[in-house]
């Protein structure tokens, strides 16, 4: 009996690994009898914490199996469109798919897609850590790796421009006017694009300080040496001018260059003909513009894309409007008299304009009414009782 | 204290190997000659691997780390030098040689034998593979203290302290990762004057630790305290020298041991 105790109590302590040390313990078996406590347990403990869990993860061969299905069923998809499984491009997929598949669903996310796996799975970060247990990178327990070993190599450059600025000075070549980096049309880039580079969430004090520390490297007069890897978190900003639609100028028999444009505002819609004929008469549906419109208001807003360019007395506006109401027809021809002078102004003039307001069409449209109010905004009168 | 510590490192690093030995001596019925050989093969193997893990405990400076630093390097690099009289921390004051207009004098000698034991240490650390952290919340020495963990091979962290992330590893980083072995602080407290919060933490994860006290710090907590300046760039420059030479020496020693041993088995 102390026999099997004494193995027993080798297995025990076999399993909980201090196996090491000889055993020459002889124990008694009433050693053994640990106490013993009621725990009275309900489900909610079996139920799995479903929000403790996190996002699901997905194991490396289970995205490779889905890559190699992806692939194999693009081909099948080629073949089923009578098209060349080589050269089948995403496109050709969406096309096949939305033709395959045809929703009526208005929300273009729940319709069926049939893309890459890499675009669908969520990325996920791999293991940091080798066979011993040993993570590969030095920062590791920071916490936030790659954001520090940002911040460390932005330090370490603007050392080495100090050292280079040392060794210039040293020579006697220093100098404050060297080649400066351009950083006009770009913008840095924003805290969500920076996450997504570095695969890491950061905070706004992190994403200011990162933002400070950049600036503090282009301070230096030296700072073209890091150019390439500075323009790496610079976005490039498009110019908005080059996307206006200019009208193109057509001649009339005479030879006098007019061009043609529209304009909407709330339900108004106009359309206008500008004519390079030198006199400045304005025709509205047939009608003299002080016969039309006799509020000042609507002839001044007709007239203000020629006064602010300079062009008062040159052009002849012939036009026609119908829809809504006065104020509205005089803001769709104002709208559609700037269109019509696109064609006939400078590139610079054009920027002028964009910013003057002249060329944006006026959003703004009848509000709504809703249910339970009176108006889109006016309540029904309050009753204290 | 050091042993015991000693043993437990040796524990977490040796216990899997060894259980593999035990099962495989007790009760194994050999079928072929084959088989024997295998095992005492084995068993060779392990005895070999037990030499490398052991030899090196059983001398007092396996490393020859006395050669790396004498007195009257760190008094060049003044590391004697401490704050003034009024910040001056009671349970410092056995390490103190005394003070010189209101400036507190930290005693040399002592500070030497304790870098001689820390250092010790750290390299039996790194023979053993360990994970070594170094961290200081100084920012003047951030960038210096983040490449010398680069040049050997070893990590740190020099930022903000998040909560948990010794006591909370499990959450904070992913489950299965593994703790520092060892974590040597270049300075002990953080930016607002206050104990770093990695001592606390440490002691409460059993993970030994080594930290540079000046005489405005608290040396309870840690394990192998070094009195010593962690103000001035010399001293600190110097200290990060001494640690990356201890723990390159270590690294390269244990190479050269598993090489001969690779030499060995193979003859």
């Amino acid at each position: 009996m102390a026999a099997s105790g004494c193995r027993g109590v080798r297995s025990i302590l076999w399993k909980y690994g201090s196996c090491g040390k000889s055993l020459c313990v002889s124990r008694s078996k009433t050693a053994l009898q640990l106490p013993v406590r009621q725990i009275c347990v309900s489900s909610s403990l079996w139920k799995k914490n479903l929000a403790a869990a996190g996002p699901e993860k997905f194991t490396q061969e289970f995205i490779n199996k889905q890559v190699e299905e992806f692939e194999v069923g693009k081909r099948h998809l080629a073949n089923m469109m009578g098209e060349d499984p080589e050269t089948f491009t995403q496109e050709d997929i969406d096309r096949s798919i939305a033709y395959l598949f045809p929703s009526g669903l208005f929300d273009k996310r729940a319709r069926p897609i049939m893309k890459h796996p890499e675009q669908i799975f969520p990325k996920q970060t791999a293991v940091q850590w080798d066979a011993e247990g040993r993570p590969f990178h030095f920062l590791f327990y920071t916490g936030k790796q790659s954001y520090y070993s940002l911040l460390h190599d932005l330090y370490e450059k603007i050392l080495a421009i100090e050292r280079h600025q040392a060794e210039m000075r040293n020579k006697g070549l220093y100098t404050t006017d060297t080649k400066q980096i351009v950083l006009t049309g770009s913008r840095w880039l924003l805290k969500e694009e920076m996450e997504e580079h570095l695969v890491e969430n950061i905070s706004d004090q992190d994403y200011m300080r990162l933002i400070q520390l950049m600036e503090r490297l282009l301070s230096m007069p030296y700072c073209s040496l890091e150019e390439e890897f500075v323009l790496k978190f610079r976005r490039h900003l498009e110019v908005q001018s080059r996307k206006q639609e200019i009208p193109v100028i057509q001649y009339d028999p005479q030879g006098v260059a007019f061009s043609v444009a529209d304009g909407r505002r709330k339900s108004a819609k106009a359309s206008i003909t500008l004519r390079d004929s030198g006199s400045g008469n304005v025709t509205i549906n047939g009608k003299n513009y002080l016969h039309y419109f006799p509020v000042l208001q609507d002839r001044e807003q007709l007239l203000f894309p020629l006064h602010f360019v300079g062009t008062l007395g040159r052009f002849d506006i012939e036009g026609s409007v119908e829809g809504s109401g006065h104020s509205a027809q005089a803001g769709a021809l104002r709208l559609a008299i700037s269109r019509a002078l696109l064609s006939f102004v400078s590139e610079v003039e054009v920027e002028k304009m964009r910013q003057a307001g002249l060329l944006t069409a006026d959003p703004r449209i009848k509000e709504r009414k809703k249910p339970g109010q009176e108006g889109a905004r006016r309540k029904f009168t309050w009753k204290k009782r | 204290m050091a042993a015991g510590v000693l043993t437990r490192v040796t524990q977490v690093l040796r216990g899997p190997r060894l259980v593999s030995a035990v099962f495989s001596c007790h009760g194994q019925t050999f079928s072929s000659a084959a088989a024997a050989v295998k095992s005492t093969a084995a068993a060779r193997d392990t005895a070999a691997t037990e030499k490398i893990q052991n030899f090196p405990l059983t001398q007092p400076d396996y490393f020859r780390l006395s050669e790396l630093f004498t007195m009257k390097d760190l008094f060049e690099a003044r590391v004697h030098l401490g704050h003034k009289k009024g910040c001056r921390h009671r349970l410092m004051e056995p390490y103190l040689f005394g003070s010189r207009l209101d400036v507190d004098i930290i005693d040399l000698e002592q500070t030497a034998e304790h870098l001689q034991r820390a250092l010790n240490f750290t390299a039996h650390v790194a023979y053993r593979g360990g994970i070594i952290l170094f961290v200081s919340r100084r920012r003047q020495f951030g960038h210096l203290v983040e490449t010398t963990a680069k040049e050997c091979g070893e990590y740190a962290h020099t930022r903000y302290w998040k909560g948990g992330l010794l006591t909370n590893a499990p959450i904070q980083y992913s489950p299965g990762v593994r703790l520092p072995d060892l974590i040597v602080f270049f300075s002990t407290l953080n930016n607002v004057f206050q104990q770093h919060v990695g001592i606390r933490d440490a002691a409460k994860m059993n993970i030994p630790t080594v930290g540079i006290v000046d005489s405005n710090c608290n040396p309870s907590l840690i394990t192998y305290p070094v009195p010593g300046n962690d103000d001035t760039p010399v001293a600190m420059e110097m200290y990060c020298r001494l640690f990356k030479m201890t723990v390159n020496r270590a690294k390269d020693k244990r190479r050269q041991m598993e090489l001969l041993k690779g030499i060995s088995s193979s003859v």
